[in-house]
């Protein structure tokens, strides 16, 4: 899943300081789930602004609402009508999210309540873990099940280096190092001449370096 | 022979070889290059010019090692992954070699965090073992990574990598060793050894695999001055392994300075003992003016006609 966090109230608070009337726009997806941006994030945002600005004597009018997806426009092109009647939206889902708004909903801007941050899952109740860069040319297979894309600081395919030690990531003694978990899984499947084969430079092409990606399902298409 | 680089004519020559480090500064002074330049001229076999190390930004490694080189000292020039891409490690290559420098020493850097630019976007296009193999490729092969040919002037350079013995797994460093020597390393340098229990432990297993034989292994090592500073390697490093006993007697001492070269004297007796050991890399950490008075005690200098 896509794991957010709240951006500061501060930010948040300057970022919508020239409107009157609101629509915060909450996401039933991902950002539900890691607590960020659901019904709930969106009722305790709105009562944090609306006391933050009455304070500053400057009352503000928030529609709450949560589409059980921001990302796709089936669910929120049924807004259009309640878009027009607002300055501004404060989106609290995920940067998909407020893409897909403000190419959909161009009526309004959009702005985002959120900092995205990865995509991961929750190893302990309220704790996530980035697991997946996106990289497109997974290498999950030799590793054991472990990413060193998203979790090695270095990105390295040839690990560990040299600051691993006692099973940590020399960068911050609380992660783990990842070639750490590749090294211990292999051993365990019996497989550790999969790190002895000397790994050659990835093809970055596949990840974010040559411009946006697109995926087509042929056999979908209308 | 690969570069016929001072340092591979000795090593060859089965001399007992040595290396130090040469820090370039955080500004632009060439004078503090050719100063540091005099303390190794003609007491060592290369001059380990670092690269931006610890992530603080200082002149450019290719740039003091031209420096050095004007100096009459034999560079080894290291290349981090942390700052380029495979277009710039390619492209500093040649201009390294275009400037005279026969060594390559290949890292994957300190990451950026503990510098003085945390917040910079870090690189690692490739790492370390790719970099390796990558000036192997363009020497060896006379071809760039991409497999496009170099028709004429490829760079010929002894390449190195470093191993740390004291980071873990600890069994998985010597299969790593062994990784760094089928990527095409000529020559190891490694993490400073302060325990030297656990460096002959692990020698004890690259001579077993026979690895010895296919690579040159110098011990590094690290001079103090205090023991503030074995403190901050014990505590701030990691993947350092420094023994209490020698913390307590850097406590002790009554001029620790003095002590720190003792210990280090001592440590290249030991390291000299250790079976597979080929030479030494001295890192005395911004003091390099030590490092003639270390290797003049240990009986190093002056350094064999090659």
């Amino acid at each position: 899943m896509i794991v957010a966090d709240r951006k500061p109230l501060d930010e948040i608070l300057d970022s919508i300081k020239d409107y009157k009337k609101i629509m915060l726009m909450a996401c039933g997806g991902c950002v539900t789930v890691c607590f960020s941006g659901g019904s709930k994030a969106a009722g305790l945002l709105a009562s944090q602004i609306k006391m933050a600005r009455k304070k500053q004597g400057k009352a503000i009018e928030i529609i709450e609402c949560t589409p059980e997806r921001q990302c796709e426009y089936e669910f929120i092109d049924e807004l259009k009508n309640d878009i027009e009647s607002v300055e501004a939206v404060l989106s609290i889902a995920c940067g998909v999210g407020v893409q897909t708004m403000s190419e959909h909903l161009p009526q309004a801007i959009t702005i985002p309540g959120l900092n995205t941050k990865f995509m991961g899952y929750p190893v302990e109740h309220a704790l996530w873990e980035e697991r997946c860069a996106g990289c497109g040319d997974c290498v999950l297979g030799w590793t054991g099940g472990y990413c060193p894309i998203a979790r090695c600081a270095k990105k390295l395919f040839n690990g560990p280096c040299g600051g691993s030690s006692d099973g940590k990531c020399e960068v911050d003694k609380d992660i783990e190092c990842v070639w750490q978990l590749i090294h211990d899984r292999l051993k365990q499947l019996n497989k550790l001449d999969n790190l002895t084969v000397v790994r050659g430079p990835k093809d970055w092409r596949t990840s974010t370096n040559a411009g946006q990606r697109k995926i087509k399902f042929e056999e979908a298409m209308l | 022979m690969k570069s016929a680089s001072r340092l591979e004519k000795v090593l060859t020559a089965g001399e007992f070889a040595v290396t130090a480090e040469l820090g370039p500064p955080q500004n632009s002074n060439p004078e503090v290059i050719k100063k540091k330049a005099q303390y190794l001229l003609g007491n060592v076999d290369g001059a380990n010019i670092t690269d931006n190390q610890t992530a603080v930004v200082r002149m450019s490694s290719i740039a003091a090692a031209a420096i050095a080189i004007s100096c009459g000292v034999e560079p080894v020039v290291q290349m981090v992954c942390r700052d380029r891409n495979r277009i710039a490690i390619q492209s500093d290559i040649l201009g390294a070699v275009a400037l005279g420098a026969k060594n390559l020493l290949c890292l994957s850097g300190d990451h950026q965090k503990f510098g003085n630019h945390p917040e910079a976007m870090n690189v690692f296009d490739v790492d370390s073992m790719q970099l390796i193999a990558m000036v192997k490729k363009m020497r060896d092969d006379k071809q760039f990574l991409s497999g496009d040919p170099i028709k004429e002037y490829e760079p010929k350079l002894f390449i190195g990598a470093v191993e740390n013995p004291f980071a873990d797994p600890f069994e998985f460093r010597v299969m790593r060793l062994a990784k760094k020597i089928r990527a095409g390393a000529d020559f190891i340098q490694t993490q400073c050894v302060f325990d030297i229990d656990k460096f002959s432990r692990w020698m004890e297993l690259v001579v077993k695999e026979g690895l010895h034989k296919q690579v040159y292994i110098l011990a590094g090592l690290t001079p103090v001055r205090s023991v503030r500073a074995l403190h901050y390697m014990k505590n701030e490093v990691a993947g350092m392994s420094i023994p209490d006993e020698l913390i307590k007697r850097m406590e002790s001492a009554q001029e620790p300075k003095e002590e720190g070269v003792k210990i280090c004297l001592e440590m290249i007796e030991k390291v000299k003992n250790v079976e597979g050991v080929s030479g030494i890399h001295l890192m005395p950490i911004g003091w390099e003016s030590i490092t003639p008075v270390i290797l003049e005690r240990a009986n190093l200098l002056p350094r064999p006609e090659v």
